[in-house]
């Protein structure tokens, strides 16, 4: 075998391709830089702009809001990582049980199914409304009174419902084959599901559960609504003695910060599972 | 007494008849082939005798015992029952020797170790030493029959289900996975398989079916299947085969 020696032909096409990809790029550019000015340009030039910017983007009133927002927010991290173990376990019990078909659970499958009806339909701050200021007042022995415990409750209950339904997609895309293949060596129903069906669904679905995990986070801050002192909370309370809605604006940064990296992750392992499909 | 009876099977699919009375014994270490047209029944009739499939009317019986009777536990009955399927079905999320140990342990209470040993014992005797760590997608579609066929084999069936276990291979992976099915032939094992390798076919079996439109038209030793065939639509058939190259 002879050595590969680039051809003359080979040698111009890399150059042509270079020359396209500097072009691409510098096109990139300018088109990013022709874009932001626009809309710089189209906000500030705005009649109210000034206003707003006093209102919205007091550096002053930034910074003051900084350590209330921030011990705010830690609550809210505290409400959705424990609403988010939570929501795991009910999501795959849900799910499975409306895959039961023994006759003996009909009426835990009929209430799983009766569960995710109703929680998907009800809008998640009515469940926050409800759980908050409902289940105290039944004043029975036992029942969380802490708004932030109450919250975790609500949250739970709403997002259960959606990751139910995310487990049962999963549980579905996985081909009749592989049961038929653990129901042909023996395997219970309990066992195909545990070994075989369950695994390979939560593979599938980690991706979309991201997703509903950065919702999640985000709606976390639907719980100030009755009242425990998180990162909403807390910058209501800081523009309530001003006047001025930069302390939101710090909440909504603090948001942004979780959920970007989240959103990233996402992606990663969205672009794995492809990656692995396609191998 | 026959491992397996089969009396008067029949099977529906959406008012379309699949199986027509179909009446068959398999002795103890007999291997029977089912060949026929796609559609003429043959891998229905295999997921009937592990229950996969429910039969409309009829009976089947193992060791004696009717299975098609519907108090009888299903999976009491596929843990007697080997199956190795067309498109292999291994588990891929397990590692192969997760896919052998998996029904020995969780079905029939064999300790890990145990377990284990007698896969790796069965993975060095079917030329899979090598393989028990990796992945179902790091191995060839031969492999991973063979792993498939393994599997089927750890838990010591009473009867071997084949379906079409070759059909998805390419020419030179099919060579590979009938040495194993020769191999369970010479160890005693009693198999019922659906194929289209005739040559394997006629090779392999002490009795040839030939299944025509869900039923079963003719039964034979293979010299007298394939060399004088009484029934036309045997004829013809063999010779749709023979035409294609199939033989």
């Amino acid at each position: 075998m002879s050595e590969w020696v680039k051809s003359e032909r080979q040698v111009e096409r890399e150059r042509v391709r270079r020359s396209h990809g500097r072009r691409s790029a510098s096109i990139a550019t300018a088109s990013t830089v022709v874009f932001l000015v626009l809309v710089v340009w189209g906000v500030t030039s705005s009649p109210g702009w000034p206003a707003v910017r006093r209102t919205f983007f007091d550096g002053e009133q930034f910074v003051a809001a900084i350590p209330d927002v921030l011990s705010g927010f830690v609550l809210n991290i505290k409400i959705f990582l424990i609403a988010e173990v939570l929501v795991l376990v009910i999501g795959l019990l849900v799910a499975l049980a409306r895959g039961i078909t023994a006759p003996a659970f009909f009426p835990i499958r009929m209430l799983a199914t009766l569960y995710t009806d109703v929680f998907r339909g009800v809008p998640t701050i009515l469940v926050i409304y409800l759980i908050g200021f409902g289940l105290p007042a039944l004043r029975l022995q036992g029942i969380p009174t802490d708004l932030a415990t109450l919250g975790i409750i609500a949250l739970t209950l709403s997002y259960g419902a959606y990751v139910a339904e995310v487990f049962r997609a999963g549980i579905e895309s996985v081909h009749p084959s592989q049961i038929a293949a653990a129901r042909s060596l023996g395997l219970s129903h309990a066992k195909t599901m545990r070994f075989v069906v369950v695994p390979q669904a939560t593979r599938r679905v980690i991706p979309p559960l991201l997703n509903d995990f950065a919702s999640l986070q985000k709606d976390s801050a639907l719980v100030a609504t009755i009242g425990p002192l998180e990162a909403l909370r807390q910058a209501q309370i800081h523009s309530a003695q001003s006047f001025n809605y930069t302390p939101y604006l710090v909440a909504a940064l603090l948001f942004i910060l979780l959920t970007i990296p989240m959103a990233r992750f996402t992606d990663h392992l969205a672009a794995r599972t492809r990656r692995r499909r396609g191998a | 007494m026959s491992v397996l009876t089969i009396e008067g099977v029949w099977k529906h699919f959406r008012g379309n008849s699949v199986l027509r009375g179909i009446d068959l014994e398999v002795a103890p270490h007999e291997v029977v082939s089912l060949i026929g047209a796609s559609g003429s029944g043959k891998s229905t009739l295999l997921r009937c005798i592990n229950l996969l499939e429910t039969v409309d009317d009829g009976a089947i019986y193992l060791d004696g015992d009717e299975i098609t009777d519907p108090r009888v536990d299903a999976d009491q009955v596929r843990k007697r029952l080997g199956m190795v399927f067309q498109a292999f079905n291994l588990f891929p999320h397990m590692t192969v020797l997760d896919n052998v140990t998996l029904a020995p342990r969780q079905v029939h209470g064999v300790a890990k170790a145990q377990a284990e040993e007698q896969a790796h014992e069965l993975l060095k005797r079917f030329g899979l030493a090598d393989k028990a760590r990796a992945y179902p997608d790091q191995l060839s579609g031969g492999q991973q029959q063979r792993v498939a066929i393994i599997r089927a084999l750890a838990t010591q069936p009473r009867l071997m289900l084949l379906d079409e276990v070759t059909s998805a291979l390419d020419p030179q992976l099919v060579v590979e996975v009938l040495g194993i099915i020769r191999e369970l032939k010479e160890s005693g094992m009693t198999m019922i398989l659906t194929t289209h390798e005739m040559s394997f076919c006629r090779d392999i079996s002490d009795t040839v079916c030939f299944l025509d439109g869900g039923v079963l038209l003719e039964k034979g030793p293979p010299e007298k299947i394939f060399s004088e065939p009484e029934h036309p639509r045997t004829r013809e058939f063999l010779r749709s085969v023979l035409e294609s190259g199939r033989f």
